[in-house]
């Protein structure tokens, strides 16, 4: 098992940040506006959950391993 | 064309000038609008993208999601390296200036609490995964691990139960080492750092990662104490078959920013 990939040098690491690991931020984290200030657009979970779908539908086809076992 | 405002971040005004080629969503440097003691760190964005409708489909669309979300963070992150900023959440956008300075009106002692609070701090990514299945191409087979032989066609069948048996118990030790190296470590670094917050732990689908997460961690650490942290993140993390950490950051503090006590709130969360 390593502990990847930051050496704790620089800012934000040497590889590209992965997608996933910003939208946890960026949908999940900062600072929640709501009201009538801004436009409403709250519900991220929401967009999270159909984003996933999105996925999944797009990867039907990446092999499961256990499934792959269950045919032996 | 009708413009609105996208609002990146909410930072007090500062003395130092971002870096050179940081470009908001419309390829120009992001503006610092001043209000009181707050500055909102903005770009103007066409309506036909970012209004209410039109942002909803678009947030849809992993491309586009993609591209914003690596600008939301460039812009953060150039940020970071001149003040403390509150990131606020992806797609916050206002109607025109006064917009923006309404706000930062009604949310300034929110602002300032949270921005003294994050002064300072950096927010470090640690997740755990359990991946069952050997990885042929990463892991030398220590002599005699029976689940990291290649898989030779089985002499008969009670060499392939045998087989699957071992299989199968070596998959549950993996979910039982990723799980208690989950506990461990949460509660290790929770002590070390100032917050934590679990976050969902992530499709693999979508991450693209191999096996599956299960802790999937963000830890509120000094800036001057991320290098301690790291360390520790490491010492914790033994070397073993079937389990792996990834640590991410320094992140400016995404998880951090929203209500105080969302930490405990989401602890529920804590022991899938």
């Amino acid at each position: 098992m390593t502990a990847q990939p930051v050496t704790g040098t620089g800012p934000l690491a040497q590889r590209q940040l992965a997608l996933v690991d910003l939208l946890d931020r960026l949908l999940a984290g900062g600072v929640v506006i709501t009201g009538d200030l801004t436009l409403r657009i709250a519900d991220v979970d929401l967009v999270r959950v159909d984003l996933n779908a999105l996925i999944s539908s797009v990867n039907v086809n990446v092999p499961s391993p256990f499934e792959e076992e269950e045919s032996l | 064309m009708n413009e609105l405002r996208y609002v990146y971040a909410v930072t007090r005004p500062f003395d130092g000038v971002l870096p050179q080629g940081v470009c908001g969503l419309d390829g120009e440097p992001p503006r610092l609008l001043h209000h009181g003691d707050l500055v909102a760190v903005v770009s103007p964005v066409p309506a036909e993208d970012f209004a209410e409708a039109p942002l909803k489909a678009h947030l849809e669309n992993l491309d586009w999601l993609t591209a914003t979300a690596r600008v939301h963070e460039a812009v953060i992150g150039a940020m970071t390296t001149v003040t403390c900023p509150v990131p606020l959440r992806l797609a916050t956008v206002c109607l025109d200036d006064s917009g923006v300075r309404r706000l930062l009106d009604a949310g300034h002692d929110r602002f300032v609490q949270t921005l003294e609070r994050l002064d300072g701090r950096v927010e470090w990514g640690v997740k755990v995964y359990a991946d069952p299945e050997p990885d042929p191409s990463s892991q030398p087979a220590p002599s005699g691990a029976p689940q990291a032989a290649p898989a030779a066609a089985p002499a008969s069948g009670r060499d392939y139960l045998r087989r699957r048996l071992s299989m199968r118990q070596a998959r549950e030790s993996v979910w039982e080492r990723a799980d208690a190296l989950s506990r461990t470590l949460h509660a290790e670094l929770s002590q070390r750092a100032q917050a934590a917050a679990l976050h969902r732990p992530q499709d693999s689908r979508l991450s693209e990662a191999r096996g599956q997460n299960v802790l999937n961690a963000a830890y509120l650490v000094p800036r001057e104490h991320s290098e301690e942290f790291v360390a520790q993140v490491r010492r914790l993390a033994p070397e073993e078959q079937g389990v792996r950490v990834e640590l991410t950051g320094p992140w400016a503090p995404y998880s951090f920013a929203g209500q105080a006590g969302q930490a405990g709130q989401e602890e529920a969360g804590a022991a899938r």
